[in-house]
């Protein structure tokens, strides 16, 4: 295949599609398939073949459209009318407001002008909920391939970084490392063999973009990939996905099957001498394999267990090759960044934290689900505005972003702009994008002890700080819930978490006592009255002592 | 390395060895393939067992601690045979935050097991995952593969209840002979 060949597919895929006066998209991700999206699908076929509308109408599945919580959701033609809580006996009234402008049922009409969908700016997620997943012609359709073949005909593999480095682009599983610079040493380093590798083990409980966008726009993934092993100087791609994920697991191998044999994975790519293929590697639910080096060691067939960095992945890593690893969302980003330019993208967002990042929403907040915002949006717009607020006219608590490596951020700091540096401020992360919202139910002496349970079942026991440590922290939190402990107990708990964060090996150990420091900080007096009171004020644990003052 | 791998034969006659045997093929017999070759296994039988460890760790030349190790580090992997039927609770942030210990209690006490547990008569085994993904249908459960959404007390006391008492009796026994 070469440039010509995938513009003849975009514009025939795109005719193809003009033919049609209607279409008719039904989300097809994990989320609304659990609400039996698939039979609105299968109904809203028959129905339009009933009608004989085939010619004018056309149904087809599309990826994550966000709104999660009102699935299985229903767009037709440019998203102007959009319809919720979908079941199959409602194809009939769907197509009458389609096709005829009837007017359809008010329980299953969405507001297309929410300030869910109306406040996102879209570049990662910019194909989800418009294209379908399991074709390429409609990815390709979308200018999608069209940065790789520019990237492998036009351009060196230093002008590739220079524009990734100009973006301001940071490492989307978390810490926010500039992408470009990771880039810059693998490109650098010595070596004929070197890999690429997609860090899509989404462990952090409370988080599904990489999820999302794997199952709805998995080329997307792919040619991030491909355009990172020219730029590094890779031949060979892994995608290290969650087991856990089987429909992104599908989705991607009928990617790299249609890739491949459509010539844009494989060898001589583009009638070019650039050769990429990519394998999939099933993760076995490991949290601590979103490590880089723990996720190298179970590729290579071996237990989940860190090493002391350095040496990092760049210049040792896979097989002791010079290797990149990066988060899916990261990659998801290059496609754009290259067809747009590094200037465009590094137009979007803050100074130090540039573009859009995805958020899984989630917990007590109405409208659940993904979205996509520009950094240094507040968390205020983004519960308040996108969320909708907290339902049933309770009490906004806290926001907890980062997982189990991040913290809560109370109230107080609702203003702040979410970008790295400003969740760092007040000792949460970015994290890799899941947001969790509390309410006046949720009691933050569990959730701290909820997040060290996580941990320390998840600590891969290989050095002490944190195998021990998480399980002390916990003990003592345990304690705390179960209206036993006393006030020393505070302080011994302190000295652990600094202890833990500061000994430990490698980032889940290091950032393991976060959620417990932010909510000591913030939630000092939930403590108290747990230990002092013996009461819990959300009335989730029940302390021994206890009489529960707030029921739920 | 194929021509020793043939002298090596499955531990039992059983036709599904052919699909794990397929798989490390497809891999060369290398080492690294193990996690793959261990997914491969537990897919076909539902559960590892001894003989299952020992059989790829000779086929693939590891020594037979780290496979067990390896089956064992990783939560995904099972050396129990499930039930006729599983009900895996989510227990990720979003779901707890929304009622999963009181859903995961709720079964415990109608099943009258523990998590991780299958029910004596081999109808109902009860799991619980670390997070779903599915996390704006929290709280989740998966029944039998499929994730349902929005769960309420009562709608998985239902299910479970549901489960012990068709015919539950012929469902993880069977499983464990043929694999042995």
């Amino acid at each position: 295949m070469n440039q010509d060949d995938l513009a003849n597919i975009a514009a025939q895929t795109k005719q193809g599609d003009n033919r049609y006066d209607h279409v008719i998209k039904v989300c097809v991700a994990a989320g609304c398939l659990s609400a039996n999206a698939d039979q609105v699908k299968t109904q809203l076929e028959s129905e339009v073949k009933q009608r004989g509308l085939e010619t004018c109408c056309k149904v087809k599945g599309v990826g994550c459209m966000g709104l999660c919580a009102a699935g299985p959701l229903v767009a037709a033609d440019t998203n102007e009318k959009m319809f919720q809580n979908v079941t199959p006996a409602d194809a009939t009234a769907i197509l009458d407001s389609v096709v005829d402008n009837k007017p359809a049922p008010e329980a299953i009409v969405m507001d297309s002008k929410l300030d869910f969908f109306t406040q996102q700016k879209k570049i990662v997620l910019e194909n989800s909920g418009e294209i379908d997943p399991e074709r390429i012609e409609d990815y390709i359709a979308a200018d999608g391939y069209e940065a790789l073949f520019h990237v492998i005909t036009k351009l060196k593999p230093l002008g590739v970084i220079e524009q990734v480095t100009k973006s301001g682009l940071r490492g989307r599983g978390g810490a926010g490392f500039p992408t470009g610079l990771k880039w810059t040493t693998v490109y650098k380093a010595a070596g004929t063999q070197k890999y690429v590798i997609c860090n899509a083990d989404e462990g952090d409980p409370g988080a599904f973009m990489d999820r999302s966008v794997l199952e709805s726009d998995p080329h997307r993934v792919l040619e991030g990939m491909a355009i990172a092993g020219y730029s590094v100087g890779a031949n060979k791609g892994f995608i290290y996905c969650r087991a856990e994920y089987p429909l992104a697991v599908k989705r991607l191998r009928t990617a790299i099957r249609q890739a491949e044999s459509c010539g844009l994975l494989g060898n001589n790519i583009g009638d070019t001498h650039f050769d990429f293929k990519i394998e999939i590697r099933l993760g076995a639910g490991a949290f601590v394999c979103g490590e880089e080096t723990a996720l190298i060691a179970s590729i290579e067939g071996g237990r989940g267990t860190p090493r002391p960095r350095p040496p990092f992945p760049a210049q040792s890593g896979l097989w002791d090759a010079p290797t990149l690893i990066n988060n899916v969302e990261t990659f998801a980003n290059i496609p754009p960044i290259i067809r747009r330019g590094g200037d465009w993208y590094a137009s979007i967002g803050t100074e130090k934290s540039k573009g859009t990042k995805v958020f899984a929403l989630a917990g007590r907040v109405n409208n659940t689900g993904l979205i996509e915002v520009p950094m240094g949006m507040t968390l205020r717009d983004i519960i308040f505005k996108l969320g909708g607020g907290i339902p049933e006219g309770r009490k906004f608590k806290a926001v907890q972003s980062g997982g189990p490596s991040g913290g809560c951020v109370p109230e107080q700091f609702l203003d702040i702009p979410v970008d790295y540096d400003s969740l760092a401020s007040v000792g949460s992360i970015m994290g890799s994008g899941g947001m969790i919202v509390m309410d006046e139910t949720s009691c933050m002496v569990d959730v701290a002890k909820f997040f060290m349970d996580f941990c320390m079942s998840e600590s891969c026991g290989k050095c002490v700080p944190c195998r021990v440590g998480t399980m002390q922290m916990h003990n003592i939190l345990e304690r705390i819930s179960e209206g036993r402990a006393e006030t020393h107990d505070l302080e011994l708990l302190k000295r652990l978490t600094s202890m833990v964060k500061e000994a430990s090996l490698c980032g889940l150990g290091q950032t393991a006592p976060n959620p417990t420091l932010t909510t000591l900080r913030y939630f000092m007096d939930e403590y108290r009255a747990h230990i002092e009171e013996g009461r819990c004020p959300a009335g989730i644990c029940h302390p021994v002592k206890a009489e529960a003052e707030v029921g739920v | 390395m194929l021509p020793t791998a043939k002298t090596i034969s499955p531990p039992s006659d059983d036709k599904r060895w052919k699909i794990v045997d397929g798989m490390m093929r497809r891999h060369g017999h290398e080492p690294f393939a193990l996690i793959e070759v261990l997914h491969t296994v537990q897919e076909t039988f539902g559960f590892l067992n001894d003989d299952a460890l020992r059989y790829v760790a000779t086929s693939l030349k590891v020594p037979y601690s780290k496979v067990y190790g390896v089956a064992t580090f990783y939560h995904f992997f099972t050396m129990k045979p499930p039930g006729k039927h599983t009900c895996v609770v989510c227990t990720g942030t979003a779901c707890h935050i929304k009622g999963a210990p009181v859903l995961l209690n709720a079964v415990q006490e109608a099943a009258k097991i523990k998590q991780g547990e299958t029910t004596p008569d081999g109808s109902l085994s009860l799991l619980t995952a670390r997070c779903l993904g599915s996390c704006g249908l929290a709280p989740a459960v998966v029944f039998d593969g499929q994730v349902a959404g929005k769960i309420t007390t009562e709608s998985i006391k239902r299910r479970v209840l549901e489960y012990m008492s068709a015919d539950g009796h012929d469902g993880a026994g069977k499983v464990a002979e043929v694999h042995k």
